[in-house]
């Protein structure tokens, strides 16, 4: 169970929620309203008062990295560290080898992709990459930042897919999305986030989460 | 062998060469001449008064007065390191990871070539102490401001890639390893060059000063060699320390990223 408790984000009211396991919240908003903001926070990439927990245990008890294993973001502009697209993975034992493998193939990449320098990618490519990279060592909470933004309905199709396979394996998903079919098909929760009125769709999510 | 005492009419002959800059400056209009001759006023007053304190230091041999012209030396090492940034990292914590660092490397490679390479007697005397911190501090300050420059920009630049890295749960140096190996890398440049290029291109001042002064050239270029060992492994340690002190100026006690942290110009 991930619970946020009174979560100051940016000039946004103080959040609550909670998303149990195997659950997906959709965050949603126009931009600038917060949304990633409130994913970085979460991840414990910007400083914000208030509290986040994971199955009972604040993010301030864990050192910073330690809950940034368990509870992952997914930026939408994902950052590459080495030349090569391979470089990024821990390869070298066998059961990563297959684990990597087997999610290129459910998102349609090809593993000769690995041998290629980032730069010649495609963005959809590297967004897909992106995601089996931090999907790679099966962190509990998926933060994902408009994972299918940049890909075609193809592609994006085969993304939603994962994240559902991810929510059978009972991860926690929360999910910044500007497609609303994706988010009707996926989301248990929607959190609306806005410049005006924020407050209100706060406690109406508030309301919802009691139901 | 005898050193030959200067006098003000050599001094003077040597000023006149001063004449040329101006002389020159005033045929191309280069409108330097203001720069040079406060350029020029200022030299002289410094090394003046530098060297009116060192005699006094020397004359008497007194450890308090040694210490306090030693930390003198190291605070205006400390002010050279933060004035040359360039890269918005803030004056005030940079002028605390150079003093820190230039602190601690200048005792220890002070103390350590005084004590067990050189031998001098008695080691804390201000004719040993002074001339070899100030050497010392000159080199290491140079790889510090280096390092802190470059370590800034880097970091700044590679914002993405290194977030990407503190988000996949890498720590603070895990994240930085690229940044923080470029930026040591770039503040041992000088040093490694100066130590390549030293006796073939230029005599080393400490090198010409000795021979100057009356003494043997091998003996001297034994000195110099040293030396050069010595300013190599402060640059070093220097590098080395400046470039963790500001892995922990750029993140938090979470290994976030801080770049807030930094003035925006």
């Amino acid at each position: 169970m991930l619970k946020v408790e009174k979560l100051k984000v940016g000039g946004l009211p103080p959040l609550s929620f909670e998303v149990a396991r195997g659950e997906c919240l959709a965050v949603e908003g126009p931009s600038g309203s917060g949304k990633t903001r409130l994913l970085r926070a979460i991840a414990d990439l910007d400083e914000a008062p208030g509290y986040v927990s994971l199955d009972g245990a604040e993010r301030r008890e864990l050192p910073g990295p330690a809950w940034r294993k368990l509870v992952r973001y997914l930026s939408a502009e994902p950052g590459w560290w080495a030349a090569m697209a391979g470089d990024h993975f821990a390869r070298g034992n066998e059961e990563a080898n297959a684990r990597l493998l087997r999610l290129m193939t459910s998102l349609g990449l090809e593993p000769a992709l690995l041998d290629r320098p980032v730069s010649e990618l495609s963005t959809g490519q590297r967004t897909r990459l992106a995601l089996i990279r931090g999907l790679m060592d099966e962190p509990r909470v998926i933060l994902l930042d408009e994972p299918t933004g940049a890909l075609d309905r193809e592609a994006a199709a085969l993304v939603a897919e994962l994240i559902r396979f991810q929510l059978l394996a009972e991860r926690i998903v929360v999910l910044v999305s500007h497609n609303p079919a994706e988010i009707e098909r996926l989301a248990h929760q929607r959190l609306l986030l806005g410049a005006t009125g924020a407050r209100d769709a706060m406690e109406a999510a508030g309301r919802e989460l009691q139901r | 062998m005898t050193e030959q005492p200067l006098n003000f009419v050599d001094l003077a002959a040597a000023a006149s060469l001063l004449v040329i800059n101006g002389v020159l400056s005033w045929a191309f209009r280069l409108g330097l001449e203001r720069s040079i001759a406060i350029a020029a006023v200022r030299m002289v007053a410094q090394l003046g008064a530098v060297g009116f304190v060192l005699k006094i230091a020397f004359e008497q041999g007194s450890p308090a007065l040694t210490t306090l012209l030693a930390a003198v030396m190291i605070l205006m090492a400390g002010l050279e390191v933060a004035t040359r940034q360039e890269g918005g990292a803030p004056y005030w914590a940079t002028y605390g990871i150079g003093t820190a660092t230039l602190f601690f490397v200048g005792i220890i490679a002070t103390l350590y070539t005084l004590r067990a390479i050189i031998r001098a007697e008695p080691w804390f005397s201000a004719r040993y102490v002074l001339p070899i911190l100030g050497m010392i501090l000159g080199n290491a300050l140079t790889a510090v401001a280096l390092v802190l420059n470059t370590l800034v920009q880097t970091v700044s630049r590679e914002r993405t890639a290194i977030e990407a890295r503190i988000a996949l749960g890498a720590t603070r140096f895990d994240a930085m390893s690229t940044a923080l190996s470029g930026a040591v890398r770039t503040g041992l440049i000088p040093v490694l060059n100066s130590m390549a290029a030293t006796g073939v291109v230029s005599l080393p001042g400490m090198m010409t000063g000795q021979i100057l002064a009356g003494a043997e050239p091998t003996e001297a270029a034994k000195y110099q060699i040293i030396i050069m060992f010595v300013l190599s492994g402060a640059s070093a340690l220097a590098a080395t320390l400046s470039a963790i002190f500001g892995v922990y100026l750029l993140t938090d006690t979470r290994h976030r990223l801080r770049l807030d942290r930094l003035r925006h110009s």
